[in-house]
């Protein structure tokens, strides 16, 4: 018995609820509702519009240099510098870094779960994935700034040590002074971003159709060869939207990386060096901000929040599509 | 299981084809036990970091832990040593619930608007797609917002500021659980309470909402939770605060997760110490809404079946 629920509430009034009160309050009702999930866009569109607004005069003040500048000199008294490429810098190293460790690991998670793990370890291996999502990222860069980069230092020097003659990996390891390093932020990321990965990962895997991995098994493929054969193909697409969303968490990732990264402005190939990203240098620089300073402070923001939007929309996208497709094949 | 693996058998895999796993090439068996083990590894790898965290600020946080740390106002002067957190613990109570009062009722009027009467509409898919864009917005970017559309419209960093802030982080996440929780209502119900000649507000009230209510409360609390442990957006507008203050509207404010980090950057083992017992407060004010909510999902999911 299909009935659907919309006919019901276009029937005549003349039916046997009383017009009056309760259509009003059902105006009202769906109303507020409509305006709530309208709430959504307004938000998005408000905040775009009122910090463009508000950061305009660093824009007008910098042109292209904004993006493209390196000079990064707030308080430069004849001309106050406003060059942000070595924090677009530093946000793509330390995100890149994070993916480059949370990727593997996490689709190795989630393969744990969703393939391997005994029915009595799945609980408990979620409720992990979980506690880790739920540290708040301060707590992290406490962890990170107190006891992590003191401990990592003699390691990087380690590293450094190791690879001093060789070309290139003797200067993407250089030198380390101290623990606050792209590394050390790069880590720490990744860690943060391990529980988005692992979850949207394990939401694709879950969409191979269970034939097709059967039939993987039927032809004599060993598990590995099953997940290679069968459910990596299927979940490609989707996995690359997973490590999107990393991205674009990783990207907006502030306190953590805050006090990990070091706060110096340069751009170095060395991952043992200290850095800035880009909201780390808001978080950094806002209490003693003032006038130009907090509108460039605010505009690297727009720049923060265009970047993370683009990404997290793709990725959502891509992995909308993926699963549309999936349900196709299953069907 | 054990007989196949033996060579002893040989003579009978010659007239039967062994199938045992013991048949296949080295590669293929080495290959399989080593993925295996690493993936079995990548877990590990993240039981570490969370193992590593718990540890550190629960040893290093509960030398400092008293209810005098709890009470007492934050020392104004960063160097000196021993207790207060009072401050910070009345502004996160206060902060994350002004923001879980605004974003909580929006949020789960949002998902009605999504689930019963947008459906499967374009304007409803694009807010559903928008509301999952707007999770991934830096928590950062929306202090800024609030700090442009709030602090510099009444002049005054406070703790509605961050509350508001807050409140931003939490609609979208609000939005899509609840979402999920109406999702799960069977349609008969509403068809049943329709057939009854309830209006669809009255439907959605009286009959759809508590039976989602369960799943709606643990989403929320996951929420809160996540709002709770926020850094960023409360340093740009809530300011500055050292004895509790527990009027949002008047005078700046402080919280858990300001704290630690103000703390955490400085040198002097009192700040230090301060940071590790905000922490272990902090994480033990998340961990509680986050097994709550686990709980309350757990009883869900039982008197669903």
């Amino acid at each position: 018995m299909e009935f659907p629920l919309t006919q019901l509430d276009r029937a005549p009034a003349s039916d046997v609820t009383t017009p009056g009160r309760g259509r009003t309050l059902d105006r009202v009702f769906g109303g507020a509702s409509y305006g709530a999930g309208l709430l959504v866009l307004g938000v998005l569109a408000l905040i775009l519009l009122s910090t463009t607004w508000e950061a305009l005069p660093a824009f007008q003040h910098s042109g292209f240099d904004f993006i493209f500048g390196q000079r990064w000199a707030p308080n430069n008294p004849d001309l106050p510098l406003f060059g942000t490429l070595t924090f677009l810098y530093g946000t793509a190293v330390s995100s890149l870094l994070a993916l480059l460790i949370a990727v593997p690991v996490s689709i190795g998670i989630a393969l744990f779960l969703t393939e391997l793990a005994p029915r009595w370890l799945r609980v408990p291996a979620v409720t992990v994935i979980d506690l880790l999502a739920a540290v708040p990222s301060v707590v992290f860069g406490l962890v990170g700034i107190l006891v992590i980069a003191p401990a990592a230092l003699p390691l990087y020097q380690w590293i450094h040590d190791l690879v001093v003659n060789v070309p290139v990996l003797g200067s993407v390891f250089g030198p380390a002074v101290n623990g606050n390093t792209f590394a050390t932020a790069g880590v720490i990321l990744a860690v943060m971003v391990i529980p988005i990965i692992t979850s949207i990962s394990r939401e694709v895997f879950d969409t191979v159709p269970v034939a097709d991995k059967q039939a993987a098994y039927a032809l004599g493929a060993t598990r590995w060869e099953m997940i290679k054969g069968a459910v990596f193909p299927h979940s490609f697409a989707g996995l690359v939207g997973a490590a999107m969303l990393g991205l674009g968490r990783a990207m907006g990732e502030t306190i953590a990386v805050t006090l990990v990264i070091g706060g110096s402005t340069q751009i170095a190939a060395n991952l043992f060096a200290s850095g800035n990203s880009m909201a780390a240098v808001i978080a950094q620089q806002w209490g003693e901000a003032s006038g130009l300073h907090t509108s460039a402070l605010i505009g690297i923001g727009v720049v923060l929040f265009a970047m993370t939007v683009l990404v997290n929309y793709s990725a959502r996208v891509i992995v909308r599509r993926a699963e549309i497709r999936m349900k196709g094949a299953t069907a | 299981m054990t007989a196949t693996a033996t060579p002893a058998r040989e003579g009978a895999a010659r007239s039967r084809p062994d199938l045992g796993k013991s048949a296949l090439p080295f590669r293929r068996r080495f290959a399989n036990r080593g993925m295996t083990v690493l993936i079995a590894a990548c877990l590990l790898l993240a039981i570490l970091p969370l193992g590593l965290v718990v540890y550190e600020v629960v040893s290093r946080g509960a030398g400092v832990m008293s209810l005098e740390f709890l009470t007492a106002d934050i020392p104004r002067n960063y160097r000196r040593e021993g207790p207060g957190m009072g401050a910070a613990v009345v502004g996160t109570l206060v902060i994350t619930g002004m923001a879980a009062l605004l974003a909580i009722p929006l949020g789960v009027m949002g998902a009605i608007y999504l689930n019963e009467y947008g459906k499967q509409s374009a304007l409803a898919r694009f807010i559903r797609t928008m509301a999952d864009v707007m999770t991934g917005v830096p928590s950062i970017v929306m202090g800024l917002f609030i700090y442009v559309t709030w602090v510099l419209a009444i002049g005054e960093k406070n703790g509605f500021g961050g509350a508001l802030a807050l409140a931003c982080l939490m609609l979208p996440i609000v939005i899509r659980s609840s979402e999920e929780m109406l999702r799960l209502v069977p349609d008969e119900l509403r068809q049943a309470s329709a057939a009854l000649g309830a209006r669809k507000w009255r439907t959605i009230v009286t009959v759809v909402l508590p039976s989602a209510i369960s799943g709606i409360t643990s989403g929320s609390l996951l929420a809160v939770a996540r709002a709770a442990g926020e850094t960023a957006p409360i340093i740009v507008t809530v300011g500055i605060a050292f004895a509790a203050n527990p009027d949002l509207f008047d005078g700046g404010n402080t919280t858990l997760a300001a704290q630690i980090y103000r703390n955490a950057s400085l040198t002097f083992a009192g700040a230090q110490d301060r940071a590790w017992g905000a922490a272990l407060t902090l994480i033990a004010i998340v961990l509680l809404f986050t097994i709550i909510a686990r709980l309350i999902a757990a009883r869900f999911a039982l008197k669903e079946r």
